[in-house]
């Protein structure tokens, strides 16, 4: 994200703190509590996500580091600025991308942008250089005079990440950016944020897409009723479930006392096994070590008097993670 | 960022350990000044984009009002103005329709953009996140609407004094109308921005039936509130209503027709201003953070 004559600061070294929360709390009038006791750091460069599922927190916390939910406890610094006492500093660092669109309809798509510069302090020339080097990037300069309602959801979403990074934000905050988007415009929006990134931006996002969060995010809070539950690399969040293999079994209809027999047995005979799980269908369980698994499951399906009409070996999932940790899906 | 003004130190919440990354390069101040200003040129661009919705829309209602009250009903032999004559009525009429064309203004440029930006586009969410504390944010809508008063005041006048029928004797008090049409053209624009923050999408046809209708009806444009004092409940009633002193003041400032004291319309005109922006200010705050 730089440009000739006004050079982004050189990347500081990774490690340097630009978000941290200390206990931040959000009850809303009426009781409820949406973020309890919320302790962060979101490092430079990086590229955090806040996953767990609707209504866990995420949006009211993200919304809070951008001024537009007043914390009713607790504190956060968005580049060493309170934002609660500073909201005015703060903003100067932060760009956001909301979950709905909040282009601004009675302008055209080259004017949102260069407003915006000009909101941000931008003299009128370099709003127009930069307006015009923003729609080159995201590749909408042929939409450049089009109002905004004429554009398609993932071309307004790129518009609004565009308009979000123009000033050159510390951090960059995105709600659910991909909720509503085709998959096509999902894909080109994650390689727009890995492109940012690679240009050093510090990106922090709210998902309950797990693909998402494991394609994109570094490190990840999981969180759920306002708490976090777990915070690490996906790889270690997929590694801390003490498997490496998630298998599922899927029989033809037998007894229930049938499967809950070829489960015992599986958990006999295979070294290992955790996350047994008897299903409506059949079985899940997690083992450490793939090898020869698969076979002995049909040996043993075999001997329990089930038939196997489908079984499927996969690595560990954010999903797996996360109903090991709430007892339920992401989706619920 | 490519202003010039000396970084000055944010402000001092840096904890220990956390690093001053890309610190603001602008003063609080200096950013929300700039970013003041690009919000006013931002409304003004959209205004002039929409000068073929704006004309229209300012001028049509004063328009016929002027027309049927003071072009056709002389021509027909109907008389309106009682007994001051049709001639009194329309010179008494002239500040009453540029009081409408402001206040209206206030509603049309401030009010229902805002309940729009509130309750449907939330676009307002964007401008919020400008560098500046939200309050300015509201007062900013106040200013452009208010230029847009001054603009509607301006298209009006040659309109109140050319079309009727009867002649118009103005006789224009510099003084008062080049302090009173700004301050009329705040005060409005102030209730805009509360009636736009208080009302939203469902409540909003609430807002031209029960509200704007008395405000127009009982505000002073037909009649001088002096004449009123027959109906001295009525007189006395009225006083709650912020159309009324806009109407005199006008009316002082451009006819030599006995208005109301302007030792009572002055304050009374900057009271209801801060009221208004005081309760606009506060809904809008309310309405935009959590």
């Amino acid at each position: 994200m730089t440009a000739p004559a006004t050079p982004a600061p050189a990347p500081a070294p990774t490690g340097e703190v630009v978000i941290r929360t200390e206990g931040l709390t959000k009850v809303y009038p009426g009781g409820v509590k949406a973020v309890d006791g919320l302790d962060l750091e979101v490092y430079q460069g990086e590229i955090f996500g806040l996953l767990g599922p609707n209504g866990a927190g995420k949006s009211t916390t993200a919304g809070m580091l951008t001024t537009r939910v007043l914390p009713t406890g607790g504190r956060a610094l968005v580049g060493g600025v309170d934002v609660v006492a500073h909201p005015a500093a703060a903003k100067q660092l932060i760009g956001v991308v909301p979950q709905s669109n909040t282009l601004d309809r009675a302008l055209t798509v080259w004017e949102n942008l260069y407003f915006h510069g000009r909101f941000f302090g931008m003299s009128a020339k370099v709003a127009r250089r930069e307006s015009d080097r923003l729609l080159e990037q995201f590749r909408l300069e042929e939409r450049a005079k089009a109002p905004v309602l004429a554009l398609s959801g993932g071309m307004a979403q790129r518009l609004m990440v565009a308009r979000a990074v123009m000033h050159r934000p510390s951090i960059l905050f995105l709600d659910e950016p991909t909720a509503g988007l085709d998959p096509q415009s999902r894909i080109a929006l994650w390689e727009i944020l890995e492109e940012l990134h690679d240009d050093g931006q510090t990106i922090l996002l709210t998902t309950h897409y797990m693909e998402e969060a494991d394609q994109l995010c570094h490190r990840l809070a999981i969180i759920d009723h306002g708490r976090v539950l777990a915070l690490d690399t996906p790889e270690a969040l997929k590694a801390s479930i003490g498997a490496d293999t998630f298998v599922t079994v899927s029989t033809a209809p037998v007894e229930p006392a049938v499967r809950q027999a070829l489960a015992d047995r599986l958990t006999g005979s295979l070294t290992g096994v955790t996350n047994m799980e008897v299903t409506d269908d059949g079985l899940r369980f997690g083992v450490r070590g793939a090898r020869g698994v698969l076979p002995a499951v049909l040996a043993a399906a075999d001997e329990s008097g089930a038939t196997v009409v489908d079984l499927r070996a996969e690595e560990p999932t954010l999903e797996t993670v996360f109903i090991e940790l709430t007892g339920k899906d992401l989706r619920e | 960022m490519t202003t010039t003004e000396p970084s000055t130190p944010t402000p001092s919440t840096a904890s220990a350990g956390l690093a001053p990354l890309e610190l603001p390069t602008r003063s609080t101040r200096a950013a929300s000044t700039a970013a003041f200003g690009a919000l006013l040129l931002r409304d003004l661009v959209v205004l002039r984009k929409n000068l073929r919705e704006f004309i229209p829309r300012t001028i049509l209602q004063p328009l016929l009002l002027v027309f049927v009250f003071t072009y056709v009903f002389p021509k027909i032999g109907q008389g309106v103005g009682g007994a001051t004559g049709a001639s009194e009525f329309s010179t008494l009429l002239v500040a009453g329709v540029i009081g409408l064309a402001v206040l209206f203004q206030g509603i049309q440029a401030v009010a229902l953009p805002m309940v729009t930006e509130f309750g449907v586009t939330r676009e307002i969410e964007d401008r919020v996140l400008a560098p500046l504390p939200v309050s300015l944010v509201a007062i900013e809508k106040i200013v452009s609407g208010a230029i847009q008063g001054l603009f509607a005041a301006l298209i009006v006048f040659p309109i109140a004094a050319i079309v009727p029928a009867t002649p118009v004797h103005l006789k224009i008090h510099w003084v008062i109308l080049l302090t009173f049409t700004p301050l009329a053209c705040i005060m409005c624009s102030a209730l805009g921005l509360m009636f736009g923050t208080v009302f939203n999408p469902r409540t909003v046809p609430m807002l031209f039936g029960v509200v704007v209708l008395p405000i127009t009806f009982l505000g002073c444009i037909y009649y001088t509130w002096a004449s009123l004092a027959p109906i001295r409940w009525l007189q006395i009633t009225i006083l709650v209503n912020p159309l009324v002193y806009v109407s005199e003041g006008f009316r002082a400032a451009l006819t030599d027709v006995p208005t109301m004291s302007l030792w009572a319309v002055y304050p009374v005109v900057i009271g209801f201003t801060v009221l208004f922006g005081a309760i606009g200010i506060r809904f809008f705050r309310r309405r935009v953070i959590a």
